[in-house]
């Protein structure tokens, strides 16, 4: 009788990236852009295409797995999978729900990916232009709460009015991106430096978040391919291991007009739990972490809810020092992740982590075996996902 | 119970107008507040008041729901100053108050509105509102704004 779960049974073997663009400027329509990310995954695992045999992806991604497999001439495919939800709350999930697949034999070589140009579809940082708003969005719009930013600033207030916390911890995750992102040519924001004076002076968005506490908008397109580690000896890259991988949301997050009883979360209070139970690991073990930043309030509470820092213990936790390469107690977002290197929907975040495992990130974490991914913070439902050489 | 209504809107005309939801759900909260009433859903088994509103009772499941009447009185549980437009019709309108309100007398439901007055005015966390009707008779809705408790 083996054991149930997923653990240590699955690996991601290849990752593609397009490059990144800022909102418009991709050359390529979405769709093309989820070709190339793809075909880039297959030559980086040393795969070939035909090979392909599944797709994951999540937040409603428009480009469907049966037009992709299509477009690719693969044979058949044994898995197509959406994870529900908006923002980037799938994005471990996506993987996850790979894994699942390809450890039950409905698939062998699954594609978890993210395509996304908000310059050809419309960009996420804008409210609705409708004429009408019906449930739930008519308890929020007509009082011109319309944009993620908006809608997540109301919980981020009230977790720093409960505990207490200061500016300088959201200061402090935003500078984090931005140092690394100086290190990765890949990054937007590569050769634009952020000081703490630029990050204090800069316009408010809605408070308690100033413009650099806020994701980009980018056009592009990410891919990673999930196989079983035996598959992966025949390959070309050395296998991260997905140790496990955990999704979900806890009690009624999805309550209409901002009704959740616990308020001021990122919402992996059941997600983090079981994932270090599925894991086997604490918090201390590990080593670097990607924490999808759609707002820095977003990470905080993420980093605490994730077991780094109690909610008492953020002023001090969340500095520059402890949260940069090389010195860091836990170098976060090493490639600039959603604030400085793309807003590629957190599916970046993923690469990286693999890259910390390979031992080819842009900012390198010395002898790094274990990796975690948290994905989609206050959005219902989250994911995360843990990574091991 | 006092209401409170006033002439001009909180926000400029254009964002998207509320309408009731087409499967009925919430049709009698958004007629209650044109006729200035507060209502939120509440439970014939076990008494409990919830909002949004839904088809079941959260707590006990039961589908026999109501609506009641509330007083428009609330505390400010979180609030947001807005400063970045995201729509056209905001562009001169900013920065602007947006709260959300829990209400004592039903369980602690949540509500969103806009807190009036003057946007830079000073938001205290726990302090008392009372709510505001105001009136879009052009586009035929109601809606629940909040003003601190002098």
């Amino acid at each position: 009788m083996t054991e149930p779960g997923i653990k240590d049974k699955t690996a991601i073997v290849g990752i593609g990236e397009t490059r990144y663009y800022k909102r418009g400027a991709a050359p390529t329509p979405e769709f093309q852009l989820a070709l190339e990310a793809i075909l880039l995954a297959v030559e980086d695992a040393g795969l070939t295409v035909e090979q392909i045999d599944g797709f994951a992806s999540y937040s409603n991604d428009r480009n469907d797995p049966t037009r992709l497999a299509a477009a690719l001439g693969l044979p058949q495919i044994g898995f197509s999978n959406m994870f529900w939800g908006g923002g980037g709350g799938g994005g471990s999930g996506a993987v996850g729900n790979a894994a699942a697949a390809v450890a039950a034999g409905y698939a062998k070589y699954v594609v978890a990916y993210r395509s996304l140009a908000q310059g050809q579809f419309g960009r996420f940082g804008q409210g609705s232009q409708a004429k009408a708003s019906t449930y739930p969005m008519s308890y929020t719009q007509p009082y011109g709460l319309l944009s993620p930013a908006q809608t997540f600033a109301m919980r981020v207030r009230r977790f720093m009015y409960d505990h207490n916390i200061g500016h300088d911890a959201l200061a402090a995750i935003s500078l984090a991106s931005y140092h690394h992102a100086q290190f990765n040519p890949r990054a937007i924001m590569y050769g634009r430096p952020l000081s703490r004076e630029d990050y204090d002076n800069a316009r408010w968005i809605v408070e308690p978040f100033r413009l650099f506490d806020c994701c980009q908008e980018n056009d592009g397109a990410a891919a990673v391919i999930v196989t079983t580690p035996e598959r992966a000896r025949d390959l070309r890259q050395k296998p991260a291991i997905i140790m496990a991988a955990a999704q979900g949301s806890f009690y009624r997050q999805g309550a209409p007009a901002h009704n959740a009883p616990d308020y001021g979360t990122s919402n992996f209070k059941g997600v983090a739990p079981l994932l270090y139970e599925l894991a086997g690991i604490a918090p201390k073990d590990v080593q670097v972490a990607q924490v999808y930043e759609n707002f820095t309030g977003g990470v905080l509470m993420s980093l605490v809810e994730h077991g780094f820092c109690s909610p008492d213990e953020a002023n001090e936790f969340c500095t520059v020092e402890n949260l940069t390469w090389p010195q860091g107690k836990l170098p976060i977002n090493t490639s600039g992740g959603n604030l400085a290197e793309c807003y590629m929907h957190g599916l970046e975040l993923i690469t990286e982590a693999v890259r910390q495992i390979r031992g080819t990130s842009t900012c390198q974490v010395q002898d790094c075996k274990i990796s975690l991914v948290a994905s989609g913070p206050m959005v219902s439902p989250v994911s995360s996902l843990i990574l091991r050489a | 119970m006092t209401t409170k209504t006033m002439r001009d809107s909180y926000l400029p005309p254009g964002l998207p107008a509320p309408r009731p939801s087409p499967d009925g759900l919430d049709a009698p909260f958004w007629a209650a507040a044109k006729r200035h009433e507060l209502l939120v859903q509440r439970c014939n088994a076990c008494n409990g008041s919830q909002w949004g509103p839904e088809f079941i009772c959260f707590r006990c499941r039961s589908f026999d729901l109501r609506w009641e009447r509330v007083a428009g009185r609330g505390r400010i549980f979180s609030w947001e100053r807005i400063w970045h437009p995201v729509h056209p019709a905001l562009k001169d309108a900013c920065p602007y108050l947006v709260v959300l309100v829990e209400l004592p007398d039903a369980d602690n439901v949540r509500m969103v509105g806009n807190l009036l007055g003057d946007a830079m005015q000073q938001v205290e966390i726990g302090g008392a509102v009372e709510a505001v009707f105001e009136d879009h008779p052009d586009e035929d809705f109601t809606l629940v704004q909040w003003r601190v408790v002098e």
